[in-house]
């Protein structure tokens, strides 16, 4: 007989390893996620009641399918009985107790969430309710918005799901491209997450992870997209570099690269060559430029120089398929590295975006370009940059930077 | 130059958020105001009670008023303002995107026209 621990470690684990494959079965049918999740949360339940007794089944997973789809057929019989509407769901899948039989449906959750009819914002949220299981505290903590604040716009997102009839399908090859993009995008938002407050730094690092096995997941389900190995080496390289993060701000190309991980960026630098062998003579794509400027700097641990011409003609690469105000930004300060401080003013001068005047970066890059160009005007630029920083480390940085400056001071402390 | 960082959101007693969602709400604003602090830039900062604690007073309508409850009752309530020091709006405008009540409400950013200083108005 296993212990209580026992049978509750094993329903975790099965929790934690399919808790998307099983959402994804349960729901794909009907549509409705939130009738899923609480008919899973129920055999969850059931299991942790009747495995100490009965022993842990042989397929955890096959008996907590079929022990939640007969809960779904109850709570939608009931349903149907008092709504009297005709049911859409295949009575002859509810026999299935094999989950690797029946397939894999997570990539079709993925759609379904990223589906260009769900508010953008709540697309990631979704996926880390639906796919890995977390709750809307842990979610609502990792967005920095209270966990009911967060239960509500997954309530919503998941009612529209089933309102509106959003399928749970893969596109098809014409509409792939658009639609895959979204579905990138919203595993990035997990890695990328805007994080504040005292406890963000650890469940932003944790959530970063779980972007690393949401992109290593989409590679095994779609190994044929190249941009979805960009995205996956984009995560490994730039996760193999957490091990630098310290007390203080220390800049990129400045890292101690013996605290970098080697088997991640081996991994990252694989995950890439994988996407440029299945691009083959296709269009790269954004996330792919982005993994090869991480692995451009990845390659200072072996030969201790960063090739600067490589991450300007990659970052030009990134401006032309997608000008964000980021990318313009490091292609002006790679710009300066090659060609000389006043080429990069030249480039960030050419920005002409609304938002630069109040983007930090625009205003840290201009600073570092005119205090190589010893241009006095370094200093006014290093404090707009400290004015516009909100994170303290990277205030201190400046501040450093800034106090280098002939008639600088260090003003970080100061208003 | 002086800015006023109005906190606006909808009002939640301490039993409809949870411990735990209080807790982090409060971790929250402890590590902005640190934030704010540490940058060298606070110059004060109020969280209000809830508007039912609140009391108005009015002679405008010709005849001293006081009135029980807040100054409109809708469903956004100012909860608490912050009054920094940074040198332009750009500036204010990042620390108003770091308030924590930006998850859930609105943040007006309203520079100051004159403040007092020693019991004499100073220009700002």
């Amino acid at each position: 007989m296993p212990s209580p621990e026992e049978a509750r470690a094993a329903a975790e684990r099965a929790a934690r390893t399919s808790y998307g494959r099983l959402v994804a079965l349960l729901a794909a049918p009907t549509r409705d996620l939130a009738l899923a999740e609480d008919a899973l949360a129920d055999a969850f339940e059931r299991a942790l009641r009747t495995w100490p007794e009965n022993g842990i089944p042989g397929s955890p997973e096959g008996w907590l399918l079929t022990v939640a789809r007969h809960r779904q057929s109850d709570l939608l019989g009931s349903a149907a009985a008092t709504r009297t509407r005709p049911l859409d769901v295949d009575p002859g899948v509810v026999h299935d107790l094999d989950p690797d039989a029946v397939g894999d449906k997570r990539l079709e959750l993925l759609f379904a969430c990223a589906h260009p009819a769900v508010d953008r914002a709540i697309r990631t949220p979704l996926m880390l309710q639906v796919v890995l299981g977390f709750d809307a505290d842990q979610v609502g903590a990792a967005f920095a918005v209270p966990g009911l604040t967060m239960a509500q716009r997954l309530v919503r997102a998941k009612r529209r799901i089933k309102d509106a009839g959003i399928p749970f399908a893969v596109p098809d090859r014409s509409r792939m491209p658009g639609r895959l993009g979204s579905v990138l995008e919203a595993v990035y938002g997990c890695y990328a997450i805007d994080w504040r407050g005292t406890s963000a730094p650890t469940v932003h690092e944790s959530m970063a992870a779980e972007a690393r096995y949401l992109a290593d997941t989409l590679t095994t389900l779609l190994p044929e997209e190249p941009e979805v190995w960009g995205l996956a080496a984009l995560i490994t390289l730039s996760l193999a570099r957490a091990g630098a993060r310290t007390e203080d701000f220390v800049p990129l190309d400045e890292q101690d690269t013996a605290l970098w991980s080697r088997p991640m960026i081996a991994q990252g630098e694989e995950q890439l060559r994988r996407a440029g062998r299945v691009r083959a003579a296709g269009r790269v794509g954004r996330f792919e430029l982005e993994a090869a400027i991480q692995a451009v700097h990845a390659e200072r641990a072996e030969t201790g120089t960063v090739d600067w011409p490589a991450v300007r003609t990659l970052y030009a690469a990134l401006v032309e398929i997608a000008p964000t105000l980021g990318a313009r930004v490091a292609l002006a300060a790679a710009t300066g590295r090659v060609d000389g401080p006043r080429s990069g003013l030249s480039v960030l001068d050419g920005i002409e975006d609304p938002g630069a005047g109040r983007f930090q970066p625009y205003w840290a890059t201009r600073a570092g370009l005119l205090a190589l160009a010893e241009d006095p005007a370094a200093a006014s630029s290093y404090e707009k940059a400290i004015s516009l920083t909100t994170d303290a480390q990277v205030r201190a940085w400046l501040g450093a930077q800034l106090a280098d400056q002939p008639g600088g001071h260090s003003s970080a402390s100061s208003a | 130059m002086r800015y006023t960082l109005l906190l606006h959101y909808p009002e939640m007693s301490p039993e409809e958020l949870g411990p735990e969602a209080l807790e982090q709400g409060q971790a929250e604003f402890r590590a902005f105001a640190a934030a704010l602090h540490d940058a060298g830039v606070l110059l004060s900062g109020e969280v209000l009670q809830p508007s039912t604690a609140s009391t108005t007073v009015s002679a405008a309508s010709g005849e001293l008023r006081v009135q029980a409850g807040p100054y409109a009752d809708t469903v956004e309530q100012l909860g608490g303002t912050f009054v920094i020091d940074v040198p332009d709006l750009d500036a204010a405008l990042a620390w108003a995107e770091r308030a924590p009540s930006v998850a859930w409400g609105t943040v007006e950013v309203r520079p100051s026209a004159t403040h007092v200083v020693d019991g004499v108005w100073v220009p700002a």
